[in-house]
């Protein structure tokens, strides 16, 4: 069975188990996803499945997309996303959801787009250390510092970490554990935090770390 | 918050009355060892009340022994607790009853409330 879900990110909470153990969990809704295309080896050169999420009215997608979802009467979905799978066994038009992708304590990879900082200084950017707040220092408490050497080697090198747009990056964090399956709301509750804002889009994978 | 998140909150403990600030209170909490459970009760005055769901909670503050004070933070829908039992409410003018970490012997007296 293939190992992979769209989802939007709800919101951070609190659960506790049986035990009374508070876990920090984000919820995320997860699904129902329709496969949209398989890909295959001998097509096109690699086994992937492609998964369609958030149905949508019609009129909000283009002729060309619509096309794509009218082979097997899928409904208009607005997110389509790869997911690499080598013995999934499934077809065009197959749904699938929270139960039949995960189970519950299951590890998974979680992918999302990070919050946009703006043009951030090295300090947060980077995590540089700054300057001494006292002993004489005015202005420069959050400077970078020098950037290289003298006049060997006369540049700065390429990739010299410095202030600049952070943020809004594909960031992957790994190995997070599944807490809370609901099936009827198409709910995940995964354990620890997952980037990206609320209500952004999340792609949930099995995890590598196995 | 969205309403996904609140249908999700747990039950609020029915064991645990209406606190307030300056409310002096006996927590009693499960707590287990190795496979043993057993009550611990942890009693002071009730300094500060968070409301939001799943995450409220509030803070005792109890002097130990040689005027060392001790706060412990409770989650309010924990299942840990066993029961809270109020025993006497304090008057007090605000919410948040932080000077109480600045008071010691008989100035961290609270005047009583009857109601």
């Amino acid at each position: 069975m293939l190992k992979g879900l769209i989802g939007k990110k709800i919101g951070m909470t609190q659960i506790f188990d049986e035990q009374g153990v508070a876990y920090p969990v984000t919820i995320i809704e997860a699904g129902p996803c329709y496969v949209t295309q398989v890909r295959t080896t001998e097509k096109e050169g690699y086994s992937a499945v492609q998964l369609g999420f958030a149905e949508v009215h019609p009129k909000r997608l283009t002729g060309g997309q619509l096309g794509h979802l009218k082979v097997k009467e899928i409904p208009a979905l607005r997110y389509l996303r790869e997911f690499r799978a080598k013995e999934h066994g499934l077809n065009v038009g197959d749904k699938v959801t929270v139960d039949t992708a995960f189970t519950l304590g299951e590890r998974v990879d979680v992918m999302g787009v990070s919050k946009g900082k703006g043009f951030a200084g090295v300090i947060k950017r980077h995590h540089f250390n700054g300057m001494n707040a006292t002993h004489g220092t005015s202005d420069r408490e959050r400077a970078p510092g020098s950037n290289g050497s003298g006049t060997t080697p006369g540049r700065v090198y390429k990739g010299a970490r410095r202030a600049g747009h952070m943020g809004v990056d594909r960031v992957t964090t790994q190995n997070l554990k599944i807490v809370m399956l609901d099936v009827e709301r198409n709910l995940l509750g995964i354990n620890g935090a997952v980037p990206g804002p609320k209500g952004g889009l999340i792609l949930i994978k099995e995890s590598r770390k196995q | 918050m969205s309403n996904i998140l609140k249908a999700l909150e747990a039950k609020p403990n029915e064991k645990i009355p209406q606190l307030s600030s300056g409310d002096t209170v006996s927590v009693h909490v499960k707590i287990k060892e190795g496979d043993r459970e057993r009550i611990q009760e942890f009693k002071g005055i009730v300094i500060r009340l968070r409301k939001g769901g799943n995450d409220s909670c509030f803070t005792v503050r109890r002097m130990a022994s040689n005027g060392v004070g001790v706060e412990r933070t409770f989650l309010l829908r924990s299942p840990r607790i066993d029961k809270v039992v109020v025993e006497r409410h304090g008057k007090v003018r605000r919410a948040q009853l932080y000077f109480m970490r600045e008071r010691t012997g008989k100035s961290a007296r609270l005047k009583q409330k009857f109601d």
